[in-house]
């Protein structure tokens, strides 16, 4: 279970705390399940201990049960945000509020974005209450190509939130990255080459010497996971041939766990990425030759990862800091540009839940993680959103920071009062 | 309310149409006539060949607050000749049957940056911004334009007809602005909205005292460097506008020696003679407010609030002041100035009385900008303002192509105005709708179904995707 990641006390306490949760039955519900049922019409969900104990068409929850009538509404698996920058950045432009990046620490591998998150950041309801359940939060890179290692949370606002602290290390392998390894493509895979060997030659190599080829000793011990293909390791890049390098290292060291993120050009290669099993992140709103790496930009790419078998989850890659929210408007045009309604479904939940490895995330089915949403309208239409939102069987507030200024100047009359004195 | 805005762009195109492309016939005392040339670099744009085009059957969003289902529109000769529910068609004309279709005005963003940040972003693109002083009311932003961005074909396929493509936010005079017809040129001339009025982009806040006061790594960078340095370099700026405006007035009236000319004043006396229509970058509430009477200090008035993230807070004083409102529908959070964003910013301003608008700033965002509506207004729906969809479609061509001086052309379907229409694949309000057909000016500029018809930019020539679909 998602849960068993995290071992602290403190986790534990709150553990206890959860398991508190009542039981509740969703009725009457359009149900997408993520599963081979398919979509099930006028279904029951049963939700015991934060998991789903119970579902189907003819399930009849134990006499007792709070029932929560769906009147037919779509309820479909939280939402899973593949990548983002939630919850470690409130204003982007306010360094002392932004902890994406770190451009003037001499460590890499060994940064952890989770260090940096804060379950109390307002983007996390912001993000919330659109119906993202899950995220995947990375760092940005900063002084290396390698910015650290990204971890798992839910979006609940909760002390606990944090599901696996180093879920995967992110690594540029684009432009970007060749700029930070000294300019060049070559200088960025010599230098990752050299992380490689570090990695692997940790703590021999540093017995004599306290720096490695491209880590510091504490990098290298941190990349140790991720070389042994026990960590995740996500890289980003987008021209064809980069991500035909991405391949090649990955046929030189089966072993190892990687994903892609980016991709504008993975549809070029896309019969080669789905042989090497590799998944990709893509954001299906990108088409445009934005660098010379995106040449081959367009909106079809998701329809042709899908169509070729590469595992193909979605993400807004613009400001995911903010906006992760709108993977659900990604995946709504990915479905007006061909890829099928469970496909674009499923790239926003179960594929990023096999990524990153979290088991019973991403699907409605007995023994999942009770993560759902009740939907006013069609998921993945742009005027719908949530009717509820419950993470691990429990409601969740549909309140932000937003939603609260909207209501105090929903109506702008001042003549008794300051809007100030207005809650 | 919206009055005063009609009456400010109304009296902006007088005054354009009053000087045309000659200047104001000013004579020496010698009897030469002295001309400024306020359009040196004409537009050479015209309409392309069209067929008469009858769209049949269609939902018709007229783009004024009109919707017919079932309803015809005919163009004619470039221009929206009749909607009704049942027309006939003439003779040769093209017939299309739209039924379960929808047809709108085409959409107009005010605020793009495609051409002066085109794709691919490299470091030689960076045309947007002359950010080497705070202000640089002289330059253009058609002097920045690579007709070949990849992004004007990309917006046409999203239903986009026309565009105003501004400087950017670090000065507090950024430049002129301008308004193109979104149609492949070799040209910026030959994409340049004919008779459009020139435009003004000024900025708020953060952007001028991040750049100057901030800038260069130096400390402090120079004036502004604070939200005070701000107001008083516009105040600088207009009080010399003002006494360079007071010569060539006298100058005039009165003959003698042409005073010098200072290209940077000559934009600025533009905006004070109501010819040069003011569009403002500015995010907060309280900003908005101090620039209102800034104007009237000054006697201009600000046109279009860009990006008004705080809008909500002041809707109805900018409804009684007559400024629109150019929006986005969530952005937020980037920046301080934007922290308060709420998504229910354009309907509140709309509600309120005031001229919403939607626009982009973006080479992704322009190209779902019906999208954008459609999220603003469930949302707003959803918080109990209820707004029909035809005129939520305001939004999207009325609003801009007031705030561009150019409503008396386009941005609605009324009979006689530029056929800049769109026929949708379903309710534009949809994510699964897409702009299946553009016209601009009656001529059929992209077709969905007919590959032959998506423009191939010059740099996509022989590249990765060339002709592909995007």
């Amino acid at each position: 279970m998602i849960r068993k990641i995290l071992l602290s006390a403190a986790t534990a306490a709150t553990l206890a705390l959860g398991a508190g949760a009542q039981n509740i039955a969703i009725t009457n519900a359009k149900v997408w399940t993520g599963t081979d049922a398919g979509t099930l019409e006028n279904a029951n969900i049963y939700i015991s201990d934060g998991e789903i104990a119970g579902l189907g068409v003819n399930f009849a929850p134990p006499s007792g049960t709070e029932l929560i009538d769906a009147e037919g509404n779509w309820v479909t698996p939280g939402i899973f945000s593949p990548f983002s920058r939630t919850g470690i950045v409130e204003v982007g432009a306010e360094d002392s509020t932004n902890d994406t990046s770190a451009a003037g620490s001499p460590f890499s591998v060994a940064l952890r974005a989770a260090d940096g998150f804060n379950p109390a950041a307002t983007p996390v309801d912001v993000t919330r209450i659109e119906g993202v359940t899950r995220i995947a939060v990375a760092p940005s890179t900063g002084g290396s190509m390698i910015a650290g290692q990204g971890f798992l949370a839910d979006t609940s606002g909760d002390a606990d939130s944090i599901s696996d602290d180093r879920a995967f290390v992110f690594i540029d392998l684009g432009e970007g990255g060749a700029g930070l390894a000294g300019g060049s493509r070559p200088a960025a895979w010599a230098a990752l080459r050299g992380a490689f060997a570090d990695a692997r030659g940790y703590p021999a190599r540093f017995m004599a010497h306290n720096e490695g080829d491209a880590l510091t000793r504490a990098d290298a011990q941190a990349f140790g996971r991720a070389v042994r293909g026990q960590q995740l390791i996500l890289i980003s890049a987008h021209r064809a041939s980069d991500l035909r390098l991405v391949m090649d290292l990955k046929q030189e060291n089966p072993n190892l766990n990687l994903a892609i993120v980016g991709a504008d050009e993975g549809w070029i290669v896309a019969d080669e990425l789905a042989a090497a099993d590799i998944p990709v992140i893509i954001d299906p709103f990108q088409n445009l030759p934005a660098s010379f790496s995106q040449l081959g930009a367009t909106s079809r790419n998701a329809e042709r990862l899908i169509a070729a078998g590469v595992p193909t989850a979605f993400s807004y890659l613009g400001d995911n800091g903010h906006q992760a929210r709108l993977v659900l408007q990604s995946a709504g045009n990915a479905a007006a540009n061909g890829v099928g309604f469970d496909d674009a479904m499923a790239a926003m939940t179960t594929v990023p839940a096999e990524i990153f490895g979290v088991e019973g995330s991403g699907t409605i089915a007995r023994g999942s993680t009770a993560d759902l949403v009740i939907w006013d309208g069609d998921p993945l239409e742009i005027t719908s959103a949530p009717i509820a939102v419950f993470i691990d069987g429990e409601a969740q507030s549909l309140e932000s920071r937003q939603t609260k200024l909207r209501d105090r100047y929903l109506e702008l009359d001042e003549s008794e009062k300051p809007l100030a004195y207005k809650n | 309310m919206m009055k005063k805005l009609f009456f400010v762009l109304g009296s902006a195109a007088l005054a354009l149409a009053g000087c045309g492309g000659g200047g104001g016939g000013e004579t020496t005392d010698n009897g030469d006539k002295y001309e400024i040339d306020r359009n040196p670099f004409p537009s050479t744009y015209s309409p392309y060949p069209s067929t008469s085009t009858l769209l049949k059957d269609a939902t018709v969003l007229d783009g004024i607050g009109g919707q017919i289902e079932g309803g015809d529109v005919l163009l004619v000769d470039g221009k929206i000749s009749q909607i009704a529910e049942e027309i006939d068609a003439p003779d040769g004309a093209t017939v299309i049957n739209a039924r379960g279709k929808w047809v709108t005005p085409g959409i107009i963003d005010n605020h793009s940056h495609l051409g002066v940040y085109p794709s691919p972003s490299v470091s030689a693109h960076g045309d947007g911004n002359e950010i080497s002083a705070p202000v640089t009311a002289e330059v253009w932003a058609e002097h920045g334009i690579w007709p070949q961005d990849p992004g004007f074909p990309r917006a046409l396929a999203g239903g986009v007809t026309s565009m105003q493509i501004l400087p950017g936010s670090a000065n507090l005079f950024g430049g002129r602005g301008v308004t193109l017809k979104n149609v492949p040129a070799r040209t910026v001339q030959g994409m340049k909205f004919p008779d459009a009025p020139y435009t003004l982009k000024m900025a708020c806040g953060e952007n001028p005292k991040r750049v100057y006061g901030y800038g260069g790594g130096r400390f402090p960078g120079g004036a502004p460097y604070s939200r005070m340095g701000n107001v008083a370099g516009y105040r600088m700026a207009w009080a010399k506008a003002v006494e360079y405006k007071r010569k060539w007035d006298k100058f005039a009236d009165e003959g003698g020696d042409p005073p010098a000319r200072d290209l940077e004043l000559d934009t600025l006396m533009g905006v004070l003679n109501g010819e040069i229509l003011v569009h403002m970058h500015c995010y907060r509430a309280d900003e908005m407010a101090q620039i209102m009477d800034l104007s009237e200090e000054f006697g201009y008035k600000v046109t279009s609030f860009h990006h008004a993230v705080e809008s909500y807070k002041i809707a109805d004083k900018l409804a009684d002041y007559g400024a629109c409102s150019a929006m986005w529908a969530d952005w937020w959070g980037f920046k301080m100035e934007a922290y308060d964003g709420v998504r229910e910013n354009i309907p509140m301003v709309h509600q309120a009385g005031a001229c919403a608008i939607v626009h982009s700033d973006s080479d992704i965002g322009i190209q779902r900008l019906n999208q954008e509506a459609a999220k603003a207004l469930s949302d707003g729906r959803r918080a109990g303002i209820e707004i029909s969809n035809a005129d939520a479609w305001q939004w999207l061509s009325a609003n801009p192509a007031k705030s561009l001086g150019v409503f008396d052309q386009t941005g609605s379907l009324e009979a006689g105005k530029d056929a800049d229409v769109v026929l949708w694949s379903g309710d534009p309000f949809s994510v699964y709708s897409q702009a299946e057909k553009v016209f601009v000016d009656g001529a059929l500029m992209y077709d969905r179904g007919n590959p032959a018809l998506t423009p191939v930019m010059d740099f996509e020539l022989g590249q990765p995707g060339e002709g592909d679909l995007k």
